[in-house]
């Protein structure tokens, strides 16, 4: 071994207690990379595809990446694989924190994890030893206060996943913790785990790093390049690490693209209130990174009398603006209640924001509120209606905690939620920023950010300035950034990286580690065949063509106040563009395209 | 008047916000001597909320806001 993968999967089956170790597919690794790309393609083979998503036959993959737990900057990444309970497709949550790098320190590439145990459980990792233990005693607990007790339990030196009692009851925006405040926090993996009475994974590895890199020196000098590349870029080497990504609250108010009370604005005078510069002034306490990186994104804020994790631009804007409010402790409070009950920071505000409107519109009525209305701006109703939806028990909470769509289905206006296969839309409004609408419609996992992040160049001008009110090249554009997403997801590095780093760093970084000789253009096509693979699953699972839409209130009501006023997003003209450029018919990709990306295995399904 | 924003460490000795009279700023470069900014201390300047550059023209009545570089996600 000295390819950057230990070569080991382990397969643990609940309903049966048994616990298998698989050799990993080298060749196949190294066509997908390894992360969300082997992960799919795992799931895909295994025809996981058709199955129901919180029963025993849908899988969970945990995997990681050749480049994760290696000494290249932020390096910590892994990766929930599964198929979503919200959208129906394909999942792939990522979260940093160290809990991936020690799962690959103790010898594992990926846990796939089966069936149903018929009692709450929990995973003991040590080395090459698993075992399946009993977790009834921690039932309702809290995440940080698992994480506490599991370390109270196996050691200070282990590291914690969990879900909190929203993934215990199977919330559809529920979130796989790890770390006490580092979520896969998006589709609704949490929920999966909570299927299968899954209540944590906990890691202990005697290996410190990783011993198997395929040639150690140029990885070394790969490094070096990288880490002075991310150092003199002033996004990476100071303007997180200062204001973390909180600092776009101003900067998207400023172009008149924050979504404000569910959309139906897009410009929040009050923003500077809880932007990233008011966190930092007001509740900062440090800094936060996660395992091996020098940007140092996370925010550890002060928050009452304790010192917890802070929020990240998205929990600001949806749980600010979006739902009409800009006090900024109501916010921490309510990403910490996030963080506790194992929600997705995103989600969850997101469908306060559509209960809102429909409050808003007479559809919900007071008297179904329980006590808190949902009143715009209500901080009683933002903390009072996250933890219902952590723990729902009325009719309503649960219709909530399963995000805006099949709430706003429920009361006949499917309109009103801002969600794109199922999946609540981030914090960039796609009216007045033409590419990343494109990126929202067509990923794979539901409306995301963090699949092609377009905000790059249509807004922070990296690696170059785009105009962000027009349409031209935006879908090449939309395309190029997916697919080096999927490379950088799948190589276990922190999609953050790219703000400093282009191909060619990948490229070096993942040749000197696995001993592979992509070129640029070979990694990009490997991108582009996980993107197609996903494609091919969402196919399998039953996706259709219309899946790949945006709300009508993007394409059909022009943006009403701010800079971007009377802005609409274009999509109908982009969406042909993309898929010309993918080589896809009516949102699939033809089989001349699959033959082409070497996924035979597609052909013809 | 012209209204100036700074933003992230650019407030720092600056404050949040301040006006200038429009006879005395012609261009964006013009406010960033005035206020001791270096242009490639701007990674986004927007009049208006739309991208611009140091010598675009600025008059009464416009917003210019000035941010180093950041990023997010």
């Amino acid at each position: 071994m000295s390819d950057a993968y230990y070569e080991k999967i382990a397969r643990i089956n609940l309903t049966t207690g048994e616990i298998k170790v698989e050799p990993l597919d080298l060749e196949v690794a190294k066509k997908f990379i390894g992360g969300r790309g082997l992960g799919t393609k795992i799931l895909y083979d295994e025809g996981v595809a058709t199955v129901d998503p919180l029963s025993p036959e849908n899988k969970l993959v945990y995997i990681t990446g050749p480049m994760t737990g290696s000494n290249s900057p932020s390096s910590g990444r892994y990766m929930v694989v599964t198929k979503s309970p919200l959208t129906g497709m394909i999942a792939c949550a990522n979260s940093g924190g160290i809990w991936g790098a020690k799962l690959k320190f103790a010898g594992w590439d990926a846990l796939i994890v089966e069936g149903q145990a018929p009692d709450w459980c929990y995973l003991n990792i040590v080395d090459d030893k698993i075992e399946i233990l009993d977790a009834r005693e921690y039932l309702g607990v809290l995440s940080e206060e698992l994480d506490d007790k599991l370390k109270e339990k196996h050691g200070a030196d282990c590291s914690v996943l969990n879900i909190g009692p929203a993934g215990e009851k199977q919330v559809l925006l529920a979130a796989v913790m790890n770390d006490k405040d580092r979520a896969a926090g998006r589709s609704g993996t949490g929920a999966v785990m909570g299927s299968k009475k899954l209540k944590a994974i906990v890691v202990k590895a005697t290996r410190k790093q990783l011993d198997v890199i395929a040639d150690v020196e140029a990885l070394k000098e790969a490094n070096k390049r990288a880490l002075k590349i991310i150092a003199d870029n002033g996004v990476t080497g100071q303007g997180l690490r200062a204001l973390g990504t909180a600092v776009l609250v101003n900067i998207i108010n400023g172009i008149g693209a924050l979504p404000t009370k569910n959309w139906q604005e897009s410009y929040c005078p009050t923003a500077d209130q809880f932007s990233g510069e008011t966190l930092a002034e007001k509740y900062l306490k440090k800094p936060g990174a996660c395992y091996h990186c020098p940007i140092a994104c996370g925010r550890v804020i002060n928050h009452g009398d304790k010192v917890v994790g802070g929020p990240e631009y998205e929990p600001l804007w949806a749980y600010g603006s979006d739902c009409g409010n800009d006090d900024l402790y109501t916010i921490d409070e309510c990403n910490r209640l996030c963080n506790e009950y194992g929600l997705d920071a995103i989600g969850v505000p997101c469908t306060i924001a559509a209960a809102m409107e429909l409050y808003q519109r007479g559809y919900i009525k007071e008297e179904d509120c329980a006590g808190v209305p949902l009143e715009w701006g209500s901080k009683e109703a933002l903390v009072e209606w996250t933890k219902r939806m952590g723990d729902p028990e009325t009719e309503l909470d649960w219709l909530m905690s399963s995000g805006s769509a099949r709430l706003c289905e429920h009361y006949g206006h499917p309109e009103y939620s801002m969600s794109v296969k199922k999946q609540e839309i981030p914090a960039y409004d796609a009216r007045a920023i033409q590419g990343i609408g494109i990126n929202y419609a067509t990923a794979n996992c539901g409306a995301a950010h963090v699949r092609g992040y377009m905000i790059s160049p249509e807004v922070l001008g990296l690696p170059q300035q785009l105009d962000r009110t027009v349409t031209t090249d935006k879908a090449a554009w939309a395309k190029t950034f997916q697919d080096l997403t999927a490379v950088i997801d799948s190589m276990g590095n922190c999609l953050f990286t790219s703000f400093a780093l282009g191909a060619q760093e990948y490229a070096d970084l993942l040749n000197a580690a696995t001993g592979t000789t992509w070129t640029v253009e070979q990694l990009l096509e490997i991108g582009d065949r996980i993107y197609n693979i996903e494609r091919m699953f969402n196919k399998a699972a039953g996706m259709k063509p219309e899946d790949d839409r945006l709300p009508k209130r993007l394409l059909e009501e022009p943006i009403t106040n701010g800079p971007s006023k009377g802005m609409l997003s274009q999509l109908p003209l982009t969406l042909p563009e993309y898929y010309a450029a993918r080589g896809w018919v009516n949102a699939f990709p033809t089989d001349e395209t699959l033959k082409k990306l070497g996924l035979d295995e597609c052909v013809g399904k | 008047m012209i209204e100036v924003r700074f933003f992230a460490t650019l407030r720092e000795g600056r404050g949040k916000i301040t006006q200038v009279p429009a006879e005395e700023a012609s261009t964006a470069a013009d406010l960033l001597r005035r206020f001791d900014i270096a242009a490639e201390e701007v990674a986004i300047l927007l009049i208006n909320g739309f991208h611009s550059k140091p010598e675009d023209a600025v008059k009464d009545g416009d917003v210019i806001s000035l941010f180093p570089p950041v990023g997010g996600g």
